[in-house]
């Protein structure tokens, strides 16, 4: 039975740019116990079996977003991804299709991180003083962080891209990384920036293009569902055009400045030095 | 950056639409909308070059083109053509109110395992597949025996 085997096949794509003209699949055999998971076998091979093999990772818990990859047909985190959950005594392996490949599995995520940075990925407010040296909170219900707060646990490690057919064929396609980044700020209540960030997002390579394929909800393994968030920042941008949208202030800083009584001076000492 | 430039350019292309891996119903969806609305615009085309530039030049022509587009190639191509257009159609509705997020709820804390929104009302959709299909097949018996 596949779950119960001891060693499994790992199918891994090549490539070194200072070796080869084409990519190529090479096999090792992997020992496996319950709960070893992808990147585990990664790490077995490239101690063991050959130590050019190339791939990233780093925290090995789902958090930094480094080890996204191709395993079986489908893109997952590496380390988040246990090899029984195939069923399968063969894993093949490939770098996330729709990002350069740097070697063998460590594909280049910049300009995915150059999209993300083009919608202004931060809260934009009127108040520099404030933003430059804050003395309080910004006040903000549950209700207004349920807006945005899903969105906000994007970890940034390209799955979404990977799995989106849009991005598969338009290079300039901003893609449902940043996209939904740029709902997820413009959904906040602290922030004022909306306006600028929509006339990014609404250009011939922005939300429109996005045809709601969904594959980008499905893979992702932090459940941000950026296909949604799109949808909602088209909605966003169709109501705005038709000049509606949020009319209040961004949230205001809590507790609000209040006069206080001027502090009782300190009588001057009365003992001289 | 040299280091940069020997990097190998990745994307699926336009063939990254057909094949999807190990993805579910509405990344299929996407593919077929595209096939259908293509299939449409050509159907299109060739409409409009048949009543236009063949009517123009005369009965005769006309008689002929007529004649040889009653091949049973052309007669399964226009069921083909129909069933694109109840495809396309009904799709469509369906796109254009998720794509304004209606129907698809509001945003949630994620909670594992995740659901996303459109898994979240695939019921629907799938109900809404349901109908088309019982709509094509209806249609389909109604031309094969009805003889419409």
């Amino acid at each position: 039975m596949a779950e119960h085997a001891s060693k499994v096949t790992f199918r891994v794509q090549r490539y070194d740019p200072e070796k080869d003209s084409q990519l190529h699949m090479q096999e090792f055999t992997v020992p496996t116990k319950r709960g070893t998971t992808i990147l585990d076998g990664l790490i077995y091979i490239k101690e063991n079996l050959d130590s050019t093999l190339a791939f990233r990772t780093s925290c090995r818990m789902g958090i930094c977003g480094s080890c996204g990859m191709l395993v079986n047909n489908y893109p997952h985190l590496a380390c988040h991804t246990q090899i029984e959950e195939f069923h399968s005594n063969v894993i093949t392996v490939k770098p996330l299709p729709n990002a350069p490949i740097i070697k063998d599995l460590a594909v280049d995520l910049m300009p995915m991180f150059d999209r993300h940075k083009s919608i202004k990925p931060f809260i934009i407010r009127n108040d520099e003083d404030e933003m430059a040296k804050p003395t309080r909170e910004y006040e903000q219900l549950p209700d207004e962080v349920e807006a945005f707060e899903q969105f906000s646990y994007c970890i940034k490690c390209g799955i979404c891209v990977s799995a989106c057919p849009t991005s598969a064929s338009d290079a300039k396609f901003l893609g449902p990384q940043a996209l939904g980044q740029c709902y997820r700020y413009c959904a906040d209540s602290r922030d004022a920036g909306a306006k600028e960030r929509l006339e990014i997002a609404d250009s011939n390579h922005g939300a429109w293009h996005c045809h709601l394929a969904g594959a980008c909800s499905e893979a992702c393994p932090k459940g941000v569902d950026p296909a949604f968030a799109i949808q909602l920042l088209k909605r966003k941008m169709a109501v705005q055009s038709l000049g509606g949208g949020r009319k209040e202030k961004p949230a205001e800083i809590y507790p609000p400045p209040t006069e206080t009584k001027p502090k009782i001076q300190v009588p001057p000492f009365t003992v001289k030095k | 950056m040299q280091a940069e430039a020997k990097h190998r350019p990745n994307l699926l292309g336009a063939g990254g639409w057909f094949w999807a891996g190990n993805y579910k119903m509405e990344r299929y969806l996407y593919t077929l909308h595209r096939v259908t609305g293509l299939g449409i615009l050509l159907f299109g085309i060739f409409h409009l070059i048949e009543t236009t530039f063949f009517r123009r030049q005369g009965e005769s022509v006309w008689q002929m083109t007529t004649g040889f587009l009653k091949q049973p190639l052309f007669e399964v191509g226009l069921i083909l053509v129909a069933f694109a257009f109840v495809i396309h159609a009904l799709n469509g509705l369906r796109l254009i109110l998720q794509e304004f997020g209606i129907t698809l709820g509001k945003p949630k804390r994620p909670v594992y395992p995740y659901q996303d929104a459109l898994r979240r009302k695939r019921g629907y959709t799938m109900l809404a597949i349901a109908v088309i299909v019982i709509l094509l097949l209806v249609f389909l018996l109604n031309r094969l025996v009805g003889g419409g």
